[in-house]
């Protein structure tokens, strides 16, 4: 048994503080983790047309997610291949070059470098333009509008990668009416709290036994129809339905609601007539063209490894980037149907605010539970104690009712699985390894 | 420049008004704050963005009324939002955290109809707000104000507070304060 399998016991259910609070597992994500695994850097809403940037993030790095002049979209390391000055310092925006700062090398939106000072008198002969390009990830995937990319030339197609989770985020990323794609995101809240990057992923891996932590915003009623005197902080969309909580072998866990085959539309948005009269409508439309898919209803999910979303209300996807041991910077992107009626915007956007992020009603709550557990587990004492993940050991079946583990109670089926994929990462296992192929045994429970 | 008494009598009027507010949160009256606000309030704090020069005005900050930013509420919500704090299990500010606001250079932008029969007034300031929170934890967030304040009686309505927070990422895990 290594060391590593010491500190990460999936099968007794134990995992060492240690991974949360020590330089040295981070410093071994950095390197083992974050430059394999596919990221989310963004979605194509935010850059429509050729010459359209979004700055982002991978790991600790900034990376640029643009569209070149033909369309194409890029991916690339946000440093200048001279001296490494970030070229590009805006958050968002359109051009036809990135002009470094520091010494003037320029590149061009599909990442050449094109503009080196004085190059005939100073450079001719010696440097080789061509060879000089903004680095680019080694693999990038544009899925319904999501934007991911890794650095891994080994690495797995992302759709190989996503495997059979794919159908939870899908429903995310499509329309509310079924149709694939057509989302927009209209904003994004960036925030730096103290606490390991993995809380947040795990949060969202489908920790629904956290609950009681929300119970004040639940008490309060601040959901979509909390005007109509609605408690609880959703409309409860789930409540004909089975909730699942699936784990899949490449890490990836999700809470959904599998809904019976004649289920009818339960109001939502009461308090606002044309917003409900629109799920209403994609209600139906989603059922016709999904058919039996439409009975699976996102909560929430985390696509290994910091990628996490909300799936109906709100509807957001996160990330949860790495900035030390104890920090963590939160991106949470807002997603509409681009062509839903602008009320129906309005009030969703609404609803969001009041919802998520650092001034969300919810997540405040989440955000002081993250930042405690963390504080609390850096001491030398609380470090010989593991944390327990033993919440509904082995109570799950396979592919039953969708593919993937699933269990009908709350469970840290998912959260034993990400780190069962995490240690080996960190052990730099296989492409197949990682992906669970074969299906080996050592993750039955 | 030689303004009319009035108008200084108006001023000192007004900064009482918004020192007296800032009061109420400090000493955590959340539910005598709400009744300062107007039913029609607009309550709006945008994110910031990094961008090219020249294009502040336009793209700096996100706009009220649309997409998404860190607050963009009315008073129902914030209603809500001290309902929460008030249960005792919002955990955010659970304990209550430790806040003072400083308020300063008032300014007088717009009154109307006229200053001798003032019935809104468009006060800017700067905000110097600290949260000390538990043990250890403490946040400073410091920005600029516009408020639109209706003349209620004796007294002011918030109708509208713009709070333009001078950062980018937030540098606070919350923002479980009131501003």
């Amino acid at each position: 048994m290594s060391a590593m399998d010491h500190k990460i016991d999936p099968a007794h259910g134990t995992i060492s503080r240690e991974i949360f609070v020590s330089p040295d597992f981070y410093r071994e994500e950095l390197e083992k983790l974050f430059t394999r695994a596919w990221l989310f850097v963004g979605h194509e809403s935010q850059i429509p047309n050729p010459g359209d940037f979004v700055v982002s993030r991978m790991g600790e790095e900034s990376v640029i997610v643009c569209r070149d002049q033909t369309g194409a979209v890029h991916v690339f390391l946000n440093s200048c291949r001279h001296r490494g000055m970030k070229v590009c310092r805006y958050e968002q925006g359109n051009t036809s070059l990135f002009v470094c700062p520091y010494h003037s090398w320029s590149y061009t939106t599909d990442g050449r470098l094109q503009g080196v000072p004085l190059y005939r008198a100073l450079y001719e002969g010696t440097l080789n333009r061509e060879e000089w390009s903004l680095i680019e990830v080694a693999k990038l995937a544009l899925y319904r509008g999501t934007v991911w990319a890794t650095w891994d030339p080994q690495a797995p197609d992302f759709l190989n990668y996503l495997d059979d989770a794919v159908d939870h985020p899908d429903q995310v990323v499509d329309c509310r009416d079924g149709r694939p794609g057509g989302a927009e995101v209209i904003g994004v809240h960036k925030w730096l709290f103290p606490a390991n990057w993995k809380f947040a992923a795990e949060n969202f891996l489908g920790d629904s036994y956290h609950n009681p932590s929300h119970r004040s915003v639940d008490m309060v009623g601040m959901g979509p129809s909390g005007q109509r005197g609605q408690s609880s902080r959703r409309d409860n969309e789930y409540a004909a339905g089975q909730r699942i909580w699936v784990g899949f072998p490449q890490g990836h866990g999700v809470a959904s609601a599998w809904m019976p085959e004649q289920t009818e539309y339960a109001s939502t948005y009461q308090q606002n007539p044309i917003v409900d009269e629109y799920f209403r409508h994609c209600f139906h439309e989603r059922k016709r063209r999904l058919g039996e898919k439409a009975r699976l209803l996102p909560v929430v999910g985390t696509i290994f490894p910091n990628a996490s979303y909300h799936g109906r209300q709100p509807r957001s996807i996160c990330v949860w980037h790495p900035h030390s041991p104890t920090e963590t910077e939160g991106w949470r992107f807002f997603l509409v149907d681009a062509d839903a009626p602008a009320e129906v915007k309005d009030v969703l956007r609404r609803y969001y605010m009041r919802y998520s992020g650092p001034a969300g009603m919810t997540e405040q709550d989440d955000m002081e539970n993250w930042l405690y557990a963390t504080a609390a587990s850096k001491g030398t004492i609380a470090r010989r104690y593991p944390f327990n993940y033993q919440l509904s050991m082995g109570a799950y079946k396979a592919d039953d009712p969708v593919p993937g583990d699933v269990s009908t109670q709350a469970t840290e089926r998912m959260a034993r699985n990400y780190y069962r994929v995490y240690a080996g990462y960190l052990n730099g296992g296989s492409w197949d390894e990682l992906l669970g192929r074969p299906q080996i045994c050592a993750t039955a429970e | 420049m030689m303004r009319p008494l009035a108008w200084y009598q108006l001023r000192e009027e007004i900064e009482d008004f918004l020192y007296f507010e800032a009061d109420l949160l400090d000493q955590r009256r959340f539910k005598e704050w709400l009744d300062l606000l107007a039913e029609d309030l607009v309550y709006f704090m945008p994110v910031r963005r990094n961008v090219k020069f020249g294009q502040q005005a336009e793209r700096e900050n996100t706009r009220q009324g649309e997409g998404i930013s860190w607050f963009d509420e009315d008073k129902w919500t914030l209603g809500k939002r001290v309902e929460q704090v008030l249960t005792g299990v919002h955990y955010a500010e659970e304990p209550l955290s430790r806040v003072t606001h400083m308020v300063s250079n008032v300014r007088l932008l717009d009154v109307r109809p006229s200053v001798e029969d003032a019935q809104e007034v468009t006060v800017g300031c700067r905000f110097l707000v600290y949260q000390n929170r538990v043990e250890y934890e403490n946040h400073t967030f410091i920005g600029r104000r516009t408020d639109e304040l209706r003349r209620a009686g004796s007294s002011w309505q918030i109708a509208r507070r713009e709070m333009i927070l001078e950062q980018n990422v937030l540098l606070a895990k919350n923002l479980s304060i009131f501003f």
